[in-house]
């Protein structure tokens, strides 16, 4: 048995400790919000939280996550009220939306670590992310529309 | 009966302050032969070419982000060093780089120590000449602190630096093995670690 904690609950789970996080959330657990794409750490659409870093659970497997801490799109925030979640949804960042978790939860901690990202500060966070439909303007701008938010909510 | 314990905590004591002495020195002693700098300089030449090989040079890259393949392009996906060497924000190394190899063609390769040479340290191999190297490598204040004992050490046994030898589906190895990469490490300095001249290649 294997427990994860996923966005505070724990899952004992009976998998092959070499499985991919990514399929135990998905297929175990049942949370779809993480999206496969590549399978191979080179798209970004599997990002999860795994204590705080956003890993690519594509290549993590449940032997690295067990007894971690691991927080999905599902848990970034309470009622999808992250300042990131309200900015994309204010300039309707996604096209198809198939990248825009992974999106979400590599701006997460691009925003954690830096309140008020420069656009080089996003091109370094966020390269890693594809964007098939090539959301990328919409993402730059939503970023630092959700950074101004923070800080006006930090100010209050 | 007490003296004996006395005794032979006694003995115990010396035992184990001799014991500590003789570790100690051979934590800092290496292999010293007579001067001879056409052998050492030999030596590092050996030495220069694994150092050189994509599996080592990539990660000690002269700009700010790792290489890639065995033609050493620019890391994709615009990762960059970072002050700690593993990355920025939400592409740090270990996020796709496991404390293993991922198996398969292109996947990512992995060690638990993946990352570059900090910011403040960068130990940059690529683009040096042997002589920038091996000079490089022989200054403390460029080679992360290490003495000479220590650099004998990093060479011949760090976990990330054996990586190169253990480097995962699809990547070419060090142009010899480890074995006789830390021999050419230890000789070039046995000998006197004599830098090349400025017009070796
Ligand atoms: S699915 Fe994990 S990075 Fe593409
Ligand atoms: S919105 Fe379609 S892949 Fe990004």
């Amino acid at each position: 048995m294997i427990t994860l904690t996923v966005n505070g609950q724990k899952h004992d789970i009976d998998a092959d400790p070499n499985m991919p996080l990514l399929w135990a959330i998905r297929d175990i657990i049942g949370l779809t919000g993480t999206k496969f794409g590549c399978g191979a750490a080179q798209c970004g659409a599997c990002t999860v939280h795994l204590n705080g870093e956003a890993v690519r659970s594509c290549v993590t497997k449940l032997s690295r996550a067990a007894g971690q801490k691991i927080v999905t799109i599902e848990g970034l925030s309470l009622n999808n009220d992250h300042p990131l979640q309200k900015a994309w949804n204010e300039m309707n960042v996604p096209q198809c939306g198939y990248c825009q978790s992974g999106q979400l939860m590599s701006a997460a901690v691009l925003l954690r670590e830096n309140p008020n990202p420069t656009d080089q500060d996003i091109d370094d966070a966020m390269s890693g992310n594809i964007c098939r439909c090539g959301t990328y303007q919409r993402i730059r701008a939503a970023i630092h529309k959700a950074a101004a938010m923070q800080m006006e909510g930090a100010k209050i | 009966m007490r003296k004996l314990l006395v005794i032979s905590c006694l003995l115990l004591i010396v035992g184990g302050v001799s014991l500590s002495f003789r570790a100690e020195r051979k934590k800092n002693s290496y292999a010293v032969l007579p001067k001879d700098s056409v052998g050492s300089v030999k030596a590092f030449m050996s030495v220069y070419k694994v150092l050189m090989s994509a599996r080592c040079m990539n990660c000690h890259p002269a700009g700010n982000a790792p290489l890639q393949g065995d033609d050493s392009h620019i890391h994709t996906m615009n990762v960059k060093r970072g002050e700690d060497g593993h990355g920025l924000y939400a592409a740090r190394c270990s996020n796709c780089h496991q404390a293993e190899n991922t198996a398969g063609l292109h996947m990512p390769p992995g060690n638990p120590k993946w990352g570059l040479p900090p910011e403040n340290m960068k130990m940059v191999f690529q683009g040096r000449t042997p002589r920038q190297l091996a000079l490089q490598l022989l200054d403390p204040k460029q080679n992360g602190g290490r003495s000479k004992q220590q650099l004998i050490d990093h060479m011949a046994k760090d976990d990330l630096v054996g990586w190169a030898w253990h480097p995962g589906d699809g990547r070419t190895l060090p142009p010899m093995s480890r074995a006789a990469f830390a021999a050419q490490v230890r000789l070039w300095i046995a000998k006197g670690a004599y830098a090349p001249s400025a017009k070796a290649k």
